[in-house]
């Protein structure tokens, strides 16, 4: 009985129906929408790349745009170091990039991912792959690097293929005698991972990472302007 | 024997495409014995026998979010854009496209559990998706429907074996079934709707075959996943399915009893640029 009188009513007010239907529906447009923009400003490419991306990528910003997320260079790493990055990856979705410690660039001379790139967000004027930039090492634990404690571990010396120009070892003097200290030249590290990779520790006293993370910016963060 | 033949037959459309459908996954996800692939890539881009070719839509969005063009890249569009230019667009959708497998096995489902729940959305709503997806990609700088887009993201990670991926392919196959009628492909995904717009003048239609086959039973546009496009054939208005919309899957040759439609490439200049012919009454 109740029920009948509620169908009735619904019945009766046919033009109420639609009204809320049209908000429900407007609503879950709007919802759909924010949800859907808001996530691509969120996903909006930050001034520097926090992966690591293949040899000859272009600007962060700009391999943002001018990468279609289609793997082709994945596909030409024969060494298989190439992801493209899913939801829950640092990258923007779809994008390639490899981790270093898990399993560093080769530094093919021929470099096959260049040559794989359709769009051209690996750049086709990168010929000489010493001249790669995808980042660059940087000795984070001077109190954990066996070197810094007087050994003569220099691991992440040796295994680097451009071994002498990138990295070498300088001495430094200090209370507990003179220290070999693993150095790296910023203008000639490519940034491949290799050191990182090799590194003795459990986790890594050397880091490769984009150049901007890895050396900073120059130039005053505004609070330093006031 | 005979049955066999019959549903092979009464299927003809269907299995063809599956067969298509499935040869394309395979070329991009089964490994060949002398190593690689038969396509290299994704249907982002993809290389097949040295020739690439790229997704126009996605290109698009690259161009958008203020991408540089690349050479390769470029050639590639343009075979693409060619392509379904010619032929009608959303032949992506029925032959080309993975997540028509998961939408159709939704509808079939929603056909036997017989499900009568749609809620109605706009056909414009995926045309307004493909504006945003365009206008956001030029207001982030990334390719915005690339962040979401199950096709590609079937292929990045299903094949990889990614929680990701099945969440969003079960959330659009589970949409299909209890929401809307062939709600993703036919309501929201703007890659359908791209190709829409592209195919506009496409050649290979369908045809009503002769006057007076057609019974005017209706069995095709009620199989069809876009019934609007068919309304004008059946009610003898034309003698093309003209409409964009058209993902020439053939479920209508499929479904019809009396053979009164066939799937027909005319580059005749008939009727596209002249508007919908009217079949004479005889
Ligand atoms: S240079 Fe070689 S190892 Fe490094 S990413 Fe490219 S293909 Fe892979
Ligand atoms: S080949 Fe180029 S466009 Fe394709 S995923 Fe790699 S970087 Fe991006
Ligand atoms: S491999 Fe690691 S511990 Fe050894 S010298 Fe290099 S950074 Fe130090
Ligand atoms: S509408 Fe979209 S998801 Fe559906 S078949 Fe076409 S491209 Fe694929
Ligand atoms: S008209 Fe026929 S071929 Fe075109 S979408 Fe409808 S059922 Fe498929």
């Amino acid at each position: 009985m109740a029920d009948k009188t509620f169908v009735a009513a619904e019945i009766a007010e046919p033009e109420r129906r639609k009204v809320f239907r049209k908000i429900f529906r407007q609503l879950g447009a709007a919802t759909v929408i924010t949800m859907f923009g808001k996530a691509v400003l969120d996903s909006r490419p930050a001034r520097a790349a926090s992966v690591l991306r293949p040899p000859g990528a272009l600007p962060e910003p700009e391999f943002n745009a001018a990468c279609i997320r289609c793997g082709l260079c994945v596909e030409a790493c024969p060494y298989d170091i190439l992801h493209l990055a899913s939801w829950s990856d640092p990258a923007p979705t779809g994008t390639p990039y490899f981790v270093g410690r898990r399993d560093p660039c080769r530094m093919c001379p021929d470099i096959p991912c260049a040559r794989a790139c359709p769009t051209g967000a690996l750049s086709p004027l990168l010929t000489d792959i010493k001249k790669a930039d995808m980042g660059v090492a940087v000795l984070v634990g001077h109190e954990t690097c066996l070197n810094y404690k007087g050994l003569t571990c220099s691991i992440c010396v040796r295994v680097c293929p451009i071994i002498g120009e990138a990295i070498s070892l300088k001495s430094i003097k200090n209370e507990r005698g003179v220290l070999q200290i693993p150095t790296v030249d910023s203008s000639k590290c490519t940034g491949c991972g290799t050191c990182e990779k090799h590194c003795v520790l459990s986790e890594a006293a050397i880091r490769v990472l984009p150049r901007e993370l890895g050396l900073g910016v120059e130039g005053a963060q505004s609070v330093g302007r006031w | 024997m005979r049955r066999l033949q019959a549903v092979l037959y009464r299927n003809r459309w269907l299995f063809s495409r599956r067969i298509v459908q499935l040869l394309i996954i395979a070329a991009f996800a089964v490994e060949l014995a002398a190593g690689g692939y038969f396509a290299q890539g994704n249907l982002s881009s993809s290389v097949w026998f040295g020739i690439g070719l790229t997704d126009p839509y996605i290109w698009l969005q690259s161009l958008f979010a203020g991408a540089p063009l690349g050479k390769a890249a470029l050639i590639g569009v343009v075979i693409v854009a060619v392509f379904y230019l010619l032929l009608g667009g959303r032949i992506y959708c029925s032959w080309v496209c993975p997540i028509n497998l998961v939408t159709d096995l939704s509808y079939w489902l929603r056909q036997k559990l017989n499900i009568k729940s749609n809620y109605t959305l706009s056909k414009n709503l995926r045309v307004a998706i493909l504006v945003l997806s365009l206008l956001l990609s030029l207001l982030s700088g990334t390719l915005a429907w690339e962040t979401i887009n199950p096709i590609t993201l079937f292929q990045r990670e299903l094949m990889w074996g990614s929680v990701a991926g099945a969440t969003v392919l079960a959330s659009i196959f589970l949409f299909d079934i209890f929401v809307t009628r062939r709600g993703w492909c036919s309501h929201i995904c703007p890659v359908g709707a791209f190709y829409s717009e592209l195919g506009r003048v496409g050649r290979l239609r369908v045809k009503a075959t002769q006057a007076g086959a057609c019974h005017g039973c209706a069995e095709c546009i009620k199989v069809c996943p876009e019934p609007h496009v068919l309304a004008p054939v059946v009610s003898k208005k034309a003698t093309y399915v003209t409409h964009g919309d058209c993902t020439r899957c053939g479920a209508c040759l499929d479904q019809c009893s009396t053979g009164a439609l066939a799937m027909n490439l005319s580059f005749k200049k008939t009727s596209a640029f002249k508007g919908i012919p009217v079949v004479s009454s005889d």
